[in-house]
């Protein structure tokens, strides 16, 4: 029956109308609007029992503790878990819209194969076996090394199965997406001795003074340094944001200090320079745990550094550099951060340096209040696997993006680097590429030059729930479930300052004919037999997992994470048993070297930045919720909004909300303008997360995307160390 | 039993603790069957019950200093109930309920006059220009305990009237008429990672947003704490989400129109 609303209601206006003008009590009324579930044409969500199962989100490093409520066998609503440390109830927006990623239409049902150009579904046995086919061919021609897998985390017994099957195989190339990590990770160990992940105690925190981080815009946790900068507040901290643009973070930070782009390094030094030439480091702290001092003055008492030279370069007064670093010494628990934005870049090896070197002067390192060496759990202990001699020999190869070489030593994955060591040679160096995470294809700067790159991969697989851009270009699509119908061990939360292990569990039975990727890994060297059959002892990733979790399942499966509550910092683990300033391995990175906006700024007078946003996602597709809820700032109809200050846009006659073309040395893209106060006359901001090829008609075709204009930028030790470009805009 | 006191459901968003993310607004879409179209741009056209607003002091660059307001149904209790809405509204589809000071939408009795959009100055209210449509497999979803609006009607924030309904079925169940403040709190409230949203009875003084607030409730609750005040206060709509901050440009944009962004 097809009624429309105008007819309906001329039909019962009369009784209508005499209800409405009784006094009933509204109470009663409003079981009327039961009636709205009966109108044929809107849906009428079947009733059932209402049950909560507590989960772990793992749509971003953060790794909350949420509870996920079920009506029946449908996901209704995800919430976060109020007894859990990382969140304490809070949930993220993208967290909030978990479930329409589970129920979205675009998801890959089954997996696809690759024919003439167009996808056709095939069996799970035949994706399998054809892989490990051509896996097992190349094996035999002698050349494991030229299989590579990227995966979202090197840590939990998924990230171990991918690198054993890989050890085994003989091809030492796992690797891991970039992050603000890799950077931090490789800081800690070269001034610490500890092979750590970086936490931040903020929650103890009475100064932050944050070098570009987008601590409320995906930076760590975000809903743990949401309440840490919150409760800052109330504890009448002080928060600094140094950033060219007003973000979210600068408009919540008690000052806004809008530095030249791409200066956060220089700055730093510039405040060692005040801090050591007034004699304002933590003396005992520096005095007994620390070494190699010296060599810090060397480098930082430069002319280069001085307050009059700092203020030139970062656009900022050097009155201001020398009160910030006044202030920041004499707080009682001052803390520096890094990692430009949500933290998913990496930035510059001597950049982080210098923020950890400032940490140490006020005595912030492994401390209440500091950056706190979490060490990486080691819950995972599976015997060696036996190795033959093809695999032997091929672990003994340098790794394709370089990282361990001679060049890069310090570096343990470059994912930012395999487009360039794919474009060498006649034939690539990757011959099968697995992809379980991070969509590179997206993600990575130079979409272009990137695409070119992976194009010439012979056999490209892609592990991921939905069709997203690096899924598109694959040869192979095997499906994985979502995080809402699988197990996973979560060890550790971006940031968070004590060791935790977070247990994602099903939530819902698969939905479609998908395989967790640790299966995936199990399944084929069951199919090539062999070394590679012994070394996975186990039928399934959660048989694996809840084996190896041993005598911690129980109490995980139970509570749904275990938090080591009683872990303390551990000592240095330098020979020296203090931390370094400047030991042999720091010496070559002494000569700190800033990583201005590639292009020429005659041709390209603007330079552009990009910036995140906690309403769209990086490499994951962004559900349609967040889509609405994205600012017309950023989104107008198709057309994305690139932020000048009023100045710049006057200089090129340009108005709010013109058409423009931004072009940089890298591409081109269509933009409208919107004119703010809150930028640095002379830069476009773009946000991360549109122009995006694949994925639902919510999110696909709208704006551009931000990475297709930049460019790789990497610093001496690999990294990724890029965040701006030079640009131009011209009227459309 | 006795009869339960009369409450007086309120919100107090802290301005300075929100991070402008927008969770409260997707929670709130998850909790309450928010529908969404392909484009969703023309935040005029968009329904949302909780816009989160961008606040500008106006100052030039680098004095620019920008401020996050998320607005629900700012529930005015006006005088004695006549909200601005409910007082327009020929339909009596939307009503204000002296036990709990909620100001409700019957979307069966909506007829989409649209008198209640043009009277609300808070541009609280959303029109349906369009049928909602989930895409398929999407519509599992949906919470049940929220009905899903149709093309015609007008709709808004709700304080989560369902939970309202399902905390005290509980409570009838066992053996109780009043609820304990976290017993009912709402999608938006426990969603924000930042804390910055407090609800309650500001009727009773252990509840925390009574306590924050300090409602003066002779006066159609003005706020008593200096630094809490609320949206358009001279209009004298009385309403139930108030706001605290400590930057008095924000208080003073506070008693502004707001633009909708
Ligand atoms: S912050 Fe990260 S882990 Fe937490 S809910 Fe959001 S996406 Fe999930
Ligand atoms: S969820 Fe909280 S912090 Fe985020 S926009 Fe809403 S009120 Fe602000
Ligand atoms: S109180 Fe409930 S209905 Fe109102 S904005 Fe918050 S979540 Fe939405």
């Amino acid at each position: 029956m097809k009624i429309d609303r105008r007819s309906f209601l001329a039909f019962v206006f009369g009784g209508a109308a005499g209800t409405a003008l009784s006094p009933l009590p509204w109470k009663l009324t409003d079981d009327i609007s039961i009636w709205t579930q009966n109108w044929p044409w809107t849906p009428v969500p079947p009733k059932g029992e209402t049950t909560y199962v507590a989960s772990t989100c793992t749509l971003c490093p953060g790794g909350c503790g949420i509870r996920v409520r079920r009506v029946e066998d449908r996901v209704v609503k995800i919430e976060g878990r109020s007894d859990h440390p990382v969140n304490r109830g809070g949930i993220c927006p993208l967290g909030a819209a978990g479930v329409q990623l589970l129920y979205s239409p675009w998801r890959v049902r089954q997996p696809l194969k690759k024919v003439d150009g167009r996808f056709v579904p095939v069996s799970w046995d035949q994706a399998i076996g054809e892989i490990a086919g051509e896996l097992r061919e190349l094996r035999e021609a002698g050349a494991p090394e030229a299989v590579a897998w990227i995966a979202e985390t090197d840590r939990g017994t998924t990230a171990e199965l991918i690198r054993r099957f890989l050890t085994v195989y003989g091809s030492p190339n796992f690797i891991r997406t970039p992050s603000a990590q890799d950077a931090w990770e490789t800081a800690l160990y070269l001034t610490q001795g500890q092979r750590a992940t970086a936490g931040f105690d903020l929650e103890r925190v009475s100064f932050l003074l944050s070098l570009g981080s987008g601590l409320l815009e995906g930076w760590g946790a975000p809903p743990f340094v949401f309440r840490a900068c919150g409760a800052l507040q109330d504890r009448n901290g002080r928060f600094v944001q140094l950033e060219p643009r007003l973000s979210k973070t600068a408009a919540k930070a008690h000052q806004w200090l809008p530095l030249q782009p791409g200066t956060e390094g220089t700055l730093a030094f510039g405040l060692i320079h005040v801090i050591l030439k007034e004699g304002l480091e933590r003396k005992p702290f520096v005095a007994t745990r620390t070494a190699g001092l010296e060599d810090l003055k060397r480098n930082a008492l430069r002319e280069a550094f001085a307050p009059e030279a700092v203020a030139q370069a970062t656009g900022l007064e050097a009155k201001t550099v020398v009160e910030l670093a006044r202030a920041f010494a004499a707080a009682e628990r001052p803390l520096a951060v890094c990692g430009r934005g949500a933290g998913r870049v990496p930035g510059g090896l001597q950049e982080t340096l210098a923020v950890h070197f400032l940490n140490a002067l006020v005595g912030s390192v492994n401390v209440e209040g500091g950056v706190i060496a979490v060490p990486e759990p080691e819950y995972i202990r599976w015997p060696e696997p036996e190795m033959d001699a093809v695999a032997s020999q091929g672990m003994q190869t340098p790794r394709v993006d370089g990282a361990g070489s001679e060049r890069y030593p310090l570096a343990r994955y470059l994912l930012n680097r395999l487009p360039e060591a794919l474009l060498q040679g006649e034939k690539p160096a990757v011959r099968i590429l697995f992809v379980s995470g991070g969509n590179p294809l997206y993600s990575l700067p130079d979409s272009e030059r990137t695409a070119k790159a992976f194009s010439r991969i012979p056999l490209l697989v892609s592990l991921s729930p939905f069709l997203d851009e690096t899924a598109a270009a694959a040869h192979y699509v095997l499906p994985a479930p979502t995080y809402l119908e699988r197990w996973e061990d979560v060890p550790g939360a971006a940031g968070f300052p004590k060791p935790l292990i977070g247990l994602v569990r099903p939530v819902v039975a698969p939905r479609l004919a998908t395989m967790p990727t640790g299966d995936v890994v199990i399944r084929l060297a069951q199919r090539l037999g062999g070394t590679l059959r012994a070394a996975f002892p186990w039928e399934s990733h959660e048989v694996c997992l809840r084996q190896t979790l041993a005598a911690a399942w129980e109490p995980l499966r139970k509570n749904g994470f275990v938090l080591d509550e009683s872990f303390r910092p551990q000592p240095f683990e330098t020979a020296s048993r203090k931390f370094e300033f400047g030991n042999a391995e720091l010496k070559p990175l002494a000569e700190f070297r800033p990583h201005p906006a590639p292009g020429d700024p005659g041709v390209f007078k603007l330079t552009l930045v990009p910036y995140d946003s906690l309403r769209l996602t990086a490499a994951l597709g962004t559900p349609p919720f967040l889509v609405k809820a994205l600012e017309s700032e950023i989104l107008w109809k198709n057309d994305i909004r690139v932020e000048i200050h009023p100045q710049t846009a006057r200089d090129l006659g340009l108005a709010d909300g013109a058409d423009a073309r931004l072009i940089t040395p890298r591409g081109e893209a269509r933009v409208k303008l919107y004119l703010t106060e809150g930028i640095r006359p002379g830069l476009v901001g773009m946000a991360r997360g549109l122009g995006r090829g694949a994925h639902d008609r919510y999110l696909a075709g709208k704006g551009a995307s931000a990475n297709r204009l930049l460019a790789a930028v990497e610093d001496s030790s690999g990294f990724e160390a890029g965040w701006g470009i030079r640009a131009r805009l011209e009227r459309a | 039993m006795d009869q339960p006191k009369n409450k007086r459901y309120g919100m107090v968003i802290d301005l300075d603790k929100c991070t402008g993310c927008g969770a409260c607004m997707v929670a709130c879409m998850a909790e309450n069957n928010i529908p969404f179209r392909d484009d969703d741009t023309d935040k005029l056209l968009s329904v949302s019950w909780m816009h989160v607003y961008r606040l500008s002091n106006g100052k030039p660059f680098p004095h620019a200093e920008e401020c996050f307001l998320p607005r629900p149904c700012q529930h005015c209790e006006g005088e004695h109930g006549h909200s601005p809405c409910v007082s327009v509204c020929p339909a009596t589809a939307t009503d204000y309920d002296m036990h709990t000071g909620i100001v409700s939408q019957i979307y069966t009795r909506c007829f989409g006059c649209r008198y209640c959009m043009a009277a609300c100055p808070y541009h609280v209210r959303q029109f349906n220009w369009w049928d909602p449509v989930w895409p398929e497999g999407m519509e599992r979803a949906l919470n049940p305990d929220v009905s899903v609006r149709m093309r015609g009607v007008v709709e808004k924030c709700s304080f989560c009237y369902s939970r309202y309904q399902t905390a005290l079925n509980r409570a009838y169940l066992e053996g109780r008429r009043e609820l304990s403040e976290e017993e009912y709190q709402t999608a938006c409230t426990q969603a924000c990672p930042a804390g910055a949203i407090v609800f309650g009875d500001l009727n009773n003084p252990a509840h925390r947003v009574h306590q924050i607030v300090k409602p003066d409730l002779a006066h159609g609750g003005r706020p008593r704490n200096p630094k809490v005040f609320r949206l358009l206060e001279r209009l004298g709509t009385h309403p139930k989400v108030y706001y605290l901050t400590r930057r008095d440009w924000v208080r003073r944009a506070g008693d502004n129109e707001i633009q909708k962004t």
